[in-house]
């Protein structure tokens, strides 16, 4: 057989170093910036001190304080906007999966595929539109998840389908030629066989909107207090306490600052891996 | 929920459409998941809406041209304000974000799916993946204090060599366009990725052997079988990314510095995205009228996004039913 030419050859090594200096490239990012959050915020969090108090009456030039206030108020408002958005994403996807048929089943899906590149911060105008000019609400920790809310659903939904699409066809045509209705096979056989896909949606879900700033800094000012009172008051959320004192030059408060970072990090990382570690040890097998 | 006269022959699938009873159950469940699906259809019609009606008394009351005028002051009394600056900056540093992350992010994709050994393609994709798990605004802190001193002297040698191109003209500010959009080439890099990935992945492996077969070498053969292959899909998974870059607000926001008054086309100048623009100023919506032009900035770039992933998905939709 004929080798290459030495200059294809050479070519074809040419490629093979660019393909791992990308990949290098992509990973040194996440590398570098995992490593500064944990170096710069580190010290604080090994504390238990920063994780049972507030910032409350605490000033830039002060050490100590801790996160509890945000950490509380990011999982109050993360948790509020699931409970509105997992339903509603999940019987979307029920009705892409079982029910929709044609054009309106398409529009739907491509609904969720614009849903999917909304910007967060046209989410939180939307919200804003509706919530404090037309309705002339507060500025409040409600308003914040329901500009989640936007962002949750098309990332549960496409989970959800994609897990139901997985669930083989025998089972349901097994369960229907026993004679059992549609929703029955429905919620007793196709739901539970998807039931871990679902909670993987529901966790990046989470990850997704826990990080989200943009909502927070048109709906959601901050607050150095604890408030777990969603309808009144302002909320503190762990990125807008990062931002608050980002620009600050205290090291007492930048430190503060990196050890909120590293707390988000560590929140959304979490729940990001526990999703994708479910996603892998539940797989439906075909 | 088709009849069952009006199903052809060739639906193979089974609906289950039979087994609706007609029962009380069916019909609210049936309901609630079609409901479900129109209130998702809903929810993006109420976005424009109220974006477009509180957008509309302001837009009226604007004594500047909205497309044209470089002003923005929204004060009760005075109102003019335009768009074309925060156009321009959105645009071009989402596009410049675009042409530094898509040769990587192809690359990318071709090594974990060609090149990677097998064991570790998935963990390796894991990790890329992770990379869009990182919220935002760690994104723009880290890129404003820890990357920028290094993309410094990156700016300053274009600044000597090609500032004679206006997009590289010296001065360089403190927190420039360039910057920006390098950090928001890493936030999109994931994304064009994943996509990429896909596509690649689902070359067929008659096109790959043949190629291999006449003799090519791995590089050509991906040049002749798998770039082909897979171009629509990275063409739509580059709008996507881009689509994601321009409405992207906090990293932004903290990496870019405002300058008001002075303009440069120059990406080594600072200025304000759409989205950037309207997070600095969300303290201050205390009038329905000063909100209100934020919103109509906000419900251009609600267009440009709409635009742009509405046209990736129809490239996606499109190869989709070439393939099969």
């Amino acid at each position: 057989m004929d080798r290459p030419t030495r200059s294809r050859e050479i070519k074809n090594v040419i490629a093979t170093v660019l393909m791992w200096t990308a990949f290098l490239i992509a990973v040194i990012p996440l590398i570098w910036i995992l490593s500064t959050v944990v170096v710069k915020g580190g010290n604080l969090l090994v504390d238990s001190h920063w994780w049972l108090n507030s910032q409350r009456g605490i000033t830039n030039r002060e050490v100590g304080g801790g996160a509890y206030h945000a950490i509380i108020g990011t999982l109050i408002q993360a948790l509020v906007c699931a409970v509105i958005a997992v339903p509603i994403a999940v019987f979307t996807a029920i009705y892409l999966v079982e029910y929709g048929r044609g054009r309106f089943a398409r529009l739907v899906s491509f609904m969720v595929d614009i849903l999917t590149g909304i910007p967060s911060i046209v989410a939180a105008l939307f919200i804003f539109a509706l919530w404090v000019t037309t309705l002339k609400q507060d500025r409040v920790g409600f308003a914040v998840s329901l500009a989640l809310v936007l962002l949750m659903i098309p990332v549960v939904v496409r989970s959800t389908e994609e897990m139901l699409k997985l669930v083989p066809n025998e089972l349901r045509e097994a369960s229907y030629a026993l004679g059992v209705p549609k929703y029955k096979t429905i919620t007793r056989i196709v739901l539970p066989t998807a039931f871990s896909g679902i909670i993987t949606g529901v966790l990046l879900g989470l990850a997704r909107v826990m990080g989200e700033t943009a909502p927070l800094l048109v709906l959601g000012p901050y607050s150095k207090s604890i408030n777990t009172d969603i309808f009144s008051g302002f909320m503190a959320a762990l990125p807008t306490m990062i931002n608050q004192d980002r620009s600050e030059a205290r090291p007492e408060a930048i430190n503060r600052v990196w050890a909120a970072a590293l707390t988000l990090i560590v929140l959304v990382m979490l729940l990001n891996i526990a999703g994708r570690l479910i996603a892998r040890l539940s797989k439906v097998s075909k | 929920m088709a009849s069952i006269t009006g199903r052809s022959e060739l639906d193979v699938e089974p609906s289950g459409d039979e087994a609706s009873t007609g029962r009380l159950g069916d019909r609210i469940f049936s309901g609630l998941a079609t409901g479900s699906g129109a209130f998702v259809v809903l929810l993006i019609l109420l976005v424009a809406v109220f974006l477009i009606s509180q957008a509309i008394p302001p837009l009226m009351d604007n004594k500047a041209n909205f497309f044209t005028d470089r002003v923005w002051e929204v004060n009760a009394g005075s109102l003019r304000f335009g768009i074309p600056d925060l156009l321009y900056v959105t645009v071009v540093s989402s596009l410049l974000a675009m042409i530094i992350a898509v040769p990587v992010a192809i690359a990318v994709a071709l090594f974990l799916t060609q090149y990677a050994p097998k064991r570790l393609a998935t963990p390796f994709g894991y990790l890329v993946d992770l990379l869009a798990a990182v919220p935002s605004i760690i994104f723009g802190l880290w890129g404003y204090q820890i990357l920028a001193p290094y993309v410094r002297p990156v700016q300053d040698f274009l600044g000597d060599w090609f500032g004679w191109i206006p997009f590289f003209e010296p001065p360089a500010s403190t927190g420039t366009i360039f910057l920006a959009s390098t950090v928001l080439a890493i936030m999109i890099l994931p994304i064009v990725t994943a996509l990429s990935r896909e596509v690649f992945d689902q070359t067929p492996l008659t096109h790959k052997e043949g190629a291999l077969a006449l003799g090519a070498t791995k590089w050509e053969m991906i040049r002749t079988a798998v770039l082909p292959f897979g171009a629509g899909g990275v063409v739509s998974a580059a709008m996507l990314g881009l689509g994601r870059a321009l409405g992207e607000t906090i990293a932004v926001t903290i990496i870019v510095s405002t300058n008001p008054g002075v303009f440069r086309f120059s990406l080594f100048s600072g200025g304000e995205t759409f989205a950037s623009k309207i997070a600095n100023n969300a303290g201050e919506f205390d009038t329905p009228t000063k909100a209100g032009a934020f919103i109509a900035a906000g419900l251009v770039l609600f267009v440009l996004t709409f635009v742009v992933n509405a046209a990736a998905r129809i490239i996606i939709e499109r190869r989709k039913a070439f393939i099969e």
